[in-house]
C-alpha cells in the first residue's frame, strides 16, 4: 500500500517536475514586466488609485488586442509609496534590482520623483512620470520622462484666459509652502503673472494638511484683489475656497487654480463655494472624440467612478510605452528609451510626442474649466 | 480687520483647546501619553459623518452619537493595549511605543475601509451661512465650537472638583496605589477616564470636521501635533491651561499669519513650546509637579 502511495506520489511529483520545468521557461518570455511606483495608502492614495486604474485599463486593453512584441503579455508591478520618499526610493531598488524592469511607471509626486529619479536614472532605467509637473524633473537626467504636462505648459494658459476675459488685473496668490507640487506650481504662476504684467498684491502660504485659513483670508480681503491664485492639492483648496466665501470674499473673486485643483473632488467639498474657479486641464472628461469618450465609459464601467486627469495620463502613458516596447522590438530599457524619442501617438490627451528634453511637446491640447454648480463645464 | 482676525483666532484656539481637553485628561489622570487619542477624534466624525449621510441624523443626534462612540472606541483600546503595561507598571516610553504602533493600524484599517479621500457633512447639514456684526463674521458651527469648548471645560471642571468620580479620578491621578488601598475601584475609574476623553475627542473630531469639511482617516494625526504643543504649553493634565494654552496659540498663529508672514505660522506653536519647556517646564499653568487633573 504504503509502495503503491509512494510510485503514485513519485508519478505525480515527476509529471508537475516536468511541467514546471517546461512552464517556467515559457511563461517568462512570454511577459514583459513594467514597474510602476504609486500612492495606494495613506491620505493621498486617490491619486495613486485612479494611476494604478487608468494603467491596469489600458494594459488589459492591449493584452486583448494580442499584447506587445508580437504576442506577449504585458504585466504590471505596482509598488505603494504611500506619499513618503524613501519608501519610494526602496520600491525603485526592489523593481530594478529583483524585478528588473525595463520601465518604472512613476512615482506619484514630484517630490517622490526627485528622491527616485536619481536612483534610477543612475541603474539606466526608463522612468516615466505621469503625474509629476513641477519644474525640473527631466533634467534629473537621461531617462527620465514625464507624459504630464508640466504646470508651467498649463498655467500661463489659465491666466491669460481670466486676464482676456473677465479683465483680472490685481491678483492674491496662494500656495503650500510644504510640498515641491504646489511650490513649482505656484512658481509657474508667478511667473506667467509677472509676464502678463499683473499685479501680484499679496503671497500667502499654508501648510498642505492645515485645516485653517481665515488669516491669510481676511488679509486677502482687505486687499480688494480681483482674483486669488491658488496652488496646492484639491484637500486644502476646497478649505481655501469655502473659508474664503463664509469670510465674505465676493463671488466675483474668482479663484484660479493650479493642477491641484484639477479634481472633481473640489465640487463635491466646497460645492457652491467653488463656482467660478479657473483651471487649466490638459485633459477634461467631456472631451470630444472616440478615443476619449470610449475611455471615459469603460473606466466607468470598470471602477464604478468617473476617471480624472490622472487616470487619464496613466492611461496613454501605458499605450505609450507599449508602443515604445514594440518599437525598441526588446524589453530592453536602453532600446526602449530611444523608442520613446520617437513617440507619436494621439490617446485621450490628444497628440501627443516627446521634446528633446523628454517633457511633453505642445500644449495644444489644454482646455480652460470653470467650475458652476459644483462641476468643470468647458469655459465657452 | 484686526477685530476679524481676533475672532478668526478665537476660534481656531477653540479648535485647538477642544481636542487637547481629552488627551491632557488622558494624560494627567493614566499618566500615559496615548496617541491613540487622534484616532478617537478621526472615529467620532466618521461615525458621525455615517449617521448623518445614511440615516438623515441631525447634527443633535450626529454629535452625541459620534461623541459616545468613539467614547466606547476608547474603552475597549486602552483595555487591549495598556492594561498590560499598566500592571506591569511599565514607564511611560512603553506606553507611547504601544500606542504608536496602535495608532498608525488603526489609521490604516479605517483608510482602507473608509479610503483617503476627504468627505464632508451633507450640505445643508449645519445652517453654515456667517453672521455679520460690525464687520466681523462667523458662522453657526464656529459659534457651537467656541460655545462647546467653554462649556466642557466648565462641566469638566465641576465634574472633577465637585463629584464623587471626579474625586476617585483625582486620586488616581495622586498615587494609583495609595487609591487602590482607600478603597477606589481603579480598573472602573481608568474606564470612566478612557471613556470621557475618548468622548471629548470624538466631539472634537465631529465639530472640527463640520468647521473644515475635511474629514478623512488622518485628520487626527495633524491635530496631535497642536494637542501636543497645547497641553505641554497649558500644564499636562491642566484642563484650564489646555483652554487657555489652545486659545493663546489659535490667536497667536493668526495674528503672526495675518500681520508678519503666513510663513512663519507653523513656528508659533512649536516656538511657545520650546520657550515653555525652557522656561517653565511645568507649563505655563501647572502648578509644582505636573499632576493636576
Amino acid at each position: 500500500m504504503s509502495r503503491l502511495l509512494s510510485r503514485v506520489g513519485a508519478a505525480a511529483l515527476g509529471s508537475l517536475m516536468g511541467a514546471s520545468l517546461l512552464a517556467t521557461p515559457v511563461m517568462a518570455q512570454q511577459t514583459v514586466t513594467v514597474g510602476a511606483i504609486e500612492i495606494l495608502s495613506g491620505p493621498s492614495a486617490a491619486y495613486g488609485t485612479a494611476i494604478k486604474g487608468g494603467l491596469e485599463l489600458a494594459m488589459d486593453e492591449i493584452n486583448a488586442a494580442g499584447g506587445v512584441l508580437g504576442g506577449k503579455k504585458l504585466a504590471l508591478i505596482v509598488e505603494d509609496s504611500a506619499g513618503n520618499k524613501d519608501q519610494a526610493v526602496n520600491a525603485a531598488r526592489k523593481l530594478v534590482g529583483r524585478d528588473k524592469v525595463p520601465v518604472v511607471i512613476g512615482p506619484t509626486l514630484s517630490n517622490e520623483m526627485f528622491a527616485v529619479g536619481p536612483v534610477t536614472n543612475d541603474r539606466k532605467v526608463v522612468t516615466i512620470g505621469t503625474s509629476t509637473t513641477a519644474k525640473g524633473i527631466t533634467e534629473l537626467g537621461p531617462y527620465i520622462f514625464r507624459t504630464a504636462l508640466p504646470e508651467s505648459d498649463v498655467v500661463p494658459v489659465t491666466l491669460k484666459t481670466a486676464k482676456e476675459k473677465f479683465g483680472v488685473k490685481t491678483i492674491a496668490m496662494m500656495y503650500a509652502n510644504d510640498d515641491a507640487f504646489s511650490k513649482s506650481g505656484f512658481d509657474s504662476m508667478k511667473a506667467a503673472a509677472e509676464q502678463l504684467g499683473l499685479t501680484i498684491a499679496t503671497i500667502e502660504t499654508f501648510g498642505s494638511k492645515d485645516a485653517d485659513f481665515s488669516a491669510q483670508l481676511t488679509k486677502i480681503k482687505g486687499l480688494n484683489v480681483d482674483a486669488i491664485t491658488i496652488s496646492a492639492l484639491v484637500e486644502p483648496i476646497s478649505g481655501v475656497v469655502l473659508q474664503a466665501r463664509q469670510l465674505g470674499i465676493p463671488d466675483s473673486v474668482r479663484f484660479i487654480g493650479g493642477n491641484g485643483a484639477n479634481s472633481p473632488k473640489l465640487g463635491e467639498i466646497a460645492g457652491a463655494a467653488a463656482d467660478g474657479l479657473l483651471v487649466g486641464s490638459p485633459w477634461f472628461i467631456a472631451k470630444k472624440g472616440e478615443t476619449n469618450e470610449k475611455f471615459v465609459s469603460t473606466y466607468k464601467q470598470r471602477y464604478g467612478k468617473d476617471p480624472d486627469q490622472f487616470a487619464a495620463q496613466a492611461y496613454d502613458t501605458m499605450y505609450i510605452v507599449a508602443k515604445a516596447i514594440d518599437t525598441a522590438g526588446a524589453a530592453d530599457s536602453e532600446k526602449i528609451r530611444e523608442a520613446l524619442y520617437k513617440t507619436d501617438f494621439n490617446g485621450v490627451m490628444g497628440p501627443f510626442t516627446f521634446t528633446e528634453g523628454r517633457d511633453p511637446a505642445s500644449n495644444e491640447g489644454v482646455v480652460v474649466l470653470s467650475m458652476k454648480n459644483g462641476r468643470f463645464e468647458i469655459l465657452e | 480687520m484686526l477685530s476679524q482676525q481676533l475672532v478668526n483666532g478665537l476660534v481656531l484656539g477653540s479648535t485647538y483647546a477642544l481636542f487637547a481637553l481629552g488627551f491632557t485628561l488622558i494624560f494627567g489622570v493614566l499618566r500615559v501619553i496615548n496617541l491613540t487619542y487622534g484616532f478617537y477624534f478621526s472615529i467620532g466624525a466618521f461615525v458621525a459623518l455615517t449617521v448623518a449621510r445614511e440615516f438623515g441624523a441631525t447634527i443633535w443626534v450626529a454629535l452625541p452619537v459620534g461623541a459616545l462612540s468613539a467614547g466606547v472606541v476608547a474603552v475597549v483600546a486602552d483595555w487591549i493595549l495598556l492594561t498590560r503595561l499598566r500592571r506591569a507598571k511599565a514607564g511611560e516610553l512603553a506606553s507611547l511605543m504601544v500606542t504608536l504602533g496602535a495608532v498608525l493600524a488603526l489609521y490604516s484599517l479605517m483608510a482602507v475601509f473608509i479610503g483617503t479621500d476627504i468627505q464632508r457633512f451633507p450640505f445643508g447639514f449645519v445652517d453654515n451661512t456667517a453672521i455679520e456684526f460690525g464687520g466681523i463674521r462667523i458662522s453657526l458651527v464656529q459659534m457651537l465650537i467656541v460655545g462647546t469648548t467653554f462649556v466642557l471645560v466648565a462641566v469638566l471642571f465641576l465634574l472633577l472638583q465637585r463629584t464623587k468620580l471626579g474625586l476617585m479620578i483625582r486620586a488616581l491621578a495622586e498615587n494609583e496605589d495609595a487609591a487602590r488601598l482607600m478603597g477606589i475601584n481603579v480598573g472602573l475609574t481608568v474606564a470612566a477616564v478612557s471613556f470621557l476623553s475618548g468622548t471629548l475627542g470624538g466631539a472634537a473630531g465631529v465639530l472640527i470636521g463640520l468647521n473644515f469639511n475635511a474629514i478623512q482617516p488622518f485628520m487626527g494625526e495633524h491635530m496631535m501635533l497642536r494637542g501636543f504643543a497645547v497641553i505641554i504649553i497649558g500644564g499636562l493634565g491642566d484642563i484650564r491651561g489646555a483652554l487657555i494654552a489652545g486659545v493663546l496659540l489659535g490667536v497667536l498663529e493668526v495674528l503672526t499669519a495675518g500681520y508678519i508672514s503666513s510663513n512663519a505660522k507653523e513656528a508659533v506653536a512649536f516656538t511657545i513650546l520650546v520657550l515653555t519647556l525652557w522656561f517653565r517646564p511645568v507649563g505655563l499653568f501647572g502648578r509644582a509637579q505636573a499632576k493636576r487633573a
